[in-house]
């Protein structure tokens, strides 16, 4: 009897532990994250739709702590999933949550730790948030998220020359897309589109790709920035 | 030539009737540029529906090089309607009043005469394409700004960066001048056969009418006979507003997706202006010029 109580107590004593690792992993990050209280960055952003033909443009990307972030193609039109690409990584861990520790993972030839964070209000737009921490360099190398309202988004990091502020080179954001298609009458096009070009935009997965050639980190940005 | 060809201009140009087209246009266009100034927003929301709930665009969807697109989408299927106002009175139209007789007693052939008359006509479908192009292009771009085109194709979405689509309008017009001349051949060789203007003019809208209808239905018995028919080809300018992807799916800057297309369609239509046109030189020599 001893011997299954203590057994019992060992597991759960276990568990405990390893939830603490986590949120103090998740913590050590958030800490990374936080000495960023905003940022301007430019960019390339390369939209990959299956269904879209869209050519990579410079963009500046603008944060400001804690939830702010703005995307502005120096000229022309960007095309984003829709409240994608408000998931930043500090707004990952923006809420209130519990941490899970959920194994470990290989992303991108790096040993990391998987955390996933369930958020406490049940009213929380996202759902599940799953981490993949490099717990050495403290750095977040990818991410999936779900969402209430508009599904589920990947990201990916990769880092250089500023990863003492947690902040990648480059982000590639993945999500599903619905399939595209209207009727001629209404783009009063009577040919048939090349099936070649048709095979080769077929089932993929859409992606947004911004690489980042330059941060300019706690500048202080004005809120009229944010504003659309 | 030279000669026959001033003339005929100086006539279409003296003809009321040759200025209804340029109003109708005028007019046309002007109250879309309104409407879009107005409630554009509206109408841009409307026809990206489909791809506004699941993408969020940022930046300026409605400028001056889509409000060209949707004009020409819109008029590039009408304008054929106008040119056969005047294409399909050249001959018939002198018939009717009663001067071929005395225009064919100057020391030139029939083929010099019935050549002038045909240039003429272009010249006019020239000039109605350059009035649409200032219009439609130039004076949308000073209301609306300019931006990235995007467009909705059957299966898929065309972004075209800002500095790439200029040269893109520019053939595409070209494009369009070859096809409204073919409106103009078939005009013109109706014209042969009558001895009043409203049959001509009737008959090259009905022609029109009835191949655009048989263009755009899906019926397998009409998919058979569309690549032969001109209105099919007519609206292939659109061609020039699509992009190729590399292997890797990123768009190259300054392609065109489907030119073998283009080129197809040039030749299709090029080859019914040359058969109207001498099917319209050969009927007149052997048309009875004395009654």
């Amino acid at each position: 009897m001893k011997i299954l109580l203590l057994g019992i107590f060992y597991i759960f004593s276990f568990q405990f532990l390893k939830a603490q690792d986590a949120a103090t992993l998740v913590g050590k990050l958030k800490e990374k994250l936080q000495q960023v209280h905003d940022y301007e960055a430019t960019g390339v952003l390369k939209t990959d739709v299956a269904f879209i033909k869209a050519p990579a443009g410079k963009v500046i990307v603008y944060y400001k702590s804690p939830d702010k972030i703005s995307l502005k193609r120096q000229s022309g039109i960007s095309i984003l999933p829709k409240g994608g690409m408000n998931v930043n990584m500090a707004s990952l861990m923006s809420f209130d949550y519990l941490a899970i520790d959920a194994g470990e993972a290989v992303v991108n030839g790096v040993h990391t730790r998987i955390i996933k964070l369930l958020p406490n209000d049940e009213s929380s737009e996202l759902v599940l948030s799953t981490l993949y921490i490099d717990p050495v360099k403290i750095l977040l190398l990818k991410s999936i998220t779900t969402t209430k309202s508009n599904g589920t988004y990947e990201m990916l990091m990769t880092y250089g020359k500023y990863e003492q502020y947690g902040l990648p080179d480059k982000v590639i954001f993945s999500f599903n897309t619905k399939d595209y298609k209207i009727p001629k009458g209404f783009t009063l096009e009577f040919n048939d589109a090349d099936k070649a070009e048709l095979e080769k935009m077929k089932n993929k997965k859409g992606k947004v790709e911004i690489t980042y050639s330059s941060y300019s980190i706690n500048k202080g940005i004005p809120d009229t920035i944010f504003n659309k | 030539m030279w000669k026959v060809f001033s003339i005929e201009v100086y006539k279409i140009f003296k003809r009321p009737r040759t200025y209804i087209a340029f109003a109708a246009i005028s007019a046309l266009i002007l109250i879309i540029q309104l409407g879009l100034y107005v409630d554009g927003n509206a109408y841009v929301d409307f026809i990206m529906s489909g791809l506004k709930d699941s993408f969020d665009f940022q930046g300026k969807i409605l400028n001056g090089y889509l409000v060209c697109y949707i004009l020409l989408q819109l008029l590039l299927v009408h304008v054929p309607l106008l040119i056969a106002l005047v294409a399909a009175d050249l001959v018939s139209g002198e018939a009717n009043m009663g001067t071929l007789r005395l225009l064919l007693t100057k020391p030139q052939s029939k083929t010099t005469f019935m050549l002038g008359k045909f240039l003429a006509a272009s010249f006019y479908t020239l000039l109605l394409l350059i009035w649409i192009a200032f219009l439609a292009l130039a004076v949308s771009v000073w209301l609306f700004g300019t931006g990235d085109l995007i467009i909705q194709k059957n299966a898929y979405v065309v972004q075209i960066a800002q500095n790439d689509i200029l040269w893109r309008y520019g053939y595409a017009f070209l494009f369009a001048f070859v096809a409204m001349l073919a409106v103009t051949a078939l005009g013109f060789f109706l014209s042969v056969f009558s001895e009043n203007s409203i049959g001509p003019i009737v008959a090259t809208i009905s022609i029109i009418i009835f191949f655009t209808i048989m263009s755009t239905m899906g019926i397998p018995l009409f998919q058979k006979i569309q690549p032969y028919l001109f209105t099919t080809h007519m609206v292939n300018w659109k061609e020039f507003f699509d992009e190729q992807l590399d292997t890797s799916g990123n768009v190259i800057k300054g392609s065109i997706q489907n030119m073998q297309q283009v080129n197809h369609s040039i030749i299709i239509l090029s080859i019914y202006i040359i058969v109207f046109v001498w099917g319209a030189i050969t009927f007149f020599k052997q048309k009875d010029i004395l009654s």
